[in-house]
């Protein structure tokens, strides 16, 4: 598909289409680790309603959702699972990285806390707060949004 | 309480007994502690039917290091009660799996935290930390934010 300059008015509706869509319908994975688990699942329900933002459904399965929130302390036992679960998403798939324990090891600078989610897979947005209000995960979302309508189809599938 | 007391007493092997703030506190040798913790079980007066938590205490100055700590409570009398042990390092002791089956887990968390090994155990394997960890953490010369290894 030619990417060259005089197809670019081709390529770059295509991208605005493509990104209309994608951040539209941005269905995350039901992955909850710790307590900020319980502030997703409330950002979820009917006061801070999350499906507004398209995240209509939360997917049991990674091969079904394209956005990993990380809600809480990630240990080193559960590295190699969060390893495995983002590889079985496919493309294109984002990251948050949901509290301060998924940010940075938060509190837990300890034997068994890995310090900080993007030690083991990229991360794409970051929410600070222990845990963040549920309003700071619909900023984060509303991010995203921001940062995928400024992405392009060459850059990634 | 004070029945509780005078039952207990009534052991025949050599226990100290000391009144906690809010339990009986027993303090008894390692090789008797399966016999007594048996007979406080089958006992029908005393029937303590409940292991409630199995933990340690690590004193590195004194000689032997651990503590073992079982705290038990019978369910009919509502009493609870705190048997006291030794354990050297790299020693071990008997399980009491075979007396209450929700001692298994507890003796799985007390060998990985501390290393103290359990006879008779039937699955003896850490539970907390990865199969592979080489270190005992809840010791006190573990350092709070591990060892670097990869």
């Amino acid at each position: 598909m030619g990417i060259e300059s005089h197809l670019g008015i081709i390529t770059t509706s295509l991208d605005k289409v493509v990104n209309w869509a994608r951040k539209n319908s941005l269905w995350p994975m039901t992955f909850g680790l710790a307590c900020c688990a319980l502030e997703m699942m409330v950002t979820a329900s009917a006061r801070h309603d999350l499906a507004r933002f398209g995240a209509e459904v939360f997917r049991g399965s990674p091969r079904q959702a394209d956005l990993l929130i990380v809600p809480g302390t990630l240990t080193k036992k559960m590295a190699p699972y969060v390893i495995k679960l983002y590889n079985q998403m496919p493309e294109p798939k984002w990251v948050i990285a949901y509290g301060a324990c998924a940010c940075s090891g938060g509190l837990f600078n300890t034997y068994n806390v890995v310090q900080g989610v993007d030690k083991i897979i990229p991360v794409d947005v970051y929410v600070a707060g222990c845990p963040p209000k549920p309003e700071a995960l619909l900023k984060a979302i509303v991010m995203l949004r921001a940062k995928i309508e400024k992405e392009s189809l060459k850059d990634r599938v | 309480m004070e029945n509780i007391k005078d039952l207990v007493c009534q052991y025949p092997s050599k226990i100290e007994v000391k009144e906690g703030i809010d339990c009986l506190t027993i303090l008894i040798d390692k090789k008797n502690l399966y016999d007594f913790l048996k007979f406080l079980k089958n006992d029908e007066r005393l029937n303590f039917n409940m292991i409630v938590d199995i933990t340690a205490v690590d004193y590195p100055e004194e000689n032997p290091r651990f503590e073992l700590v079982y705290h038990i409570f019978s369910i009919s009398n509502n009493v609870r009660i705190r048997v006291k042990t030794r354990v050297e390092d790299g020693g071990s002791i008997e399980s009491v799996t075979s007396l209450w089956k929700g001692a298994e887990w507890l003796e799985r968390e007390v060998f990985d935290m501390f290393g103290i090994k359990f006879n008779n155990h039937p699955d003896l394997r850490r539970i907390l930390m990865n199969e592979d960890f080489k270190y005992y953490p809840l010791r006190k010369d573990f350092p709070l934010q591990g060892i670097e290894e990869s």
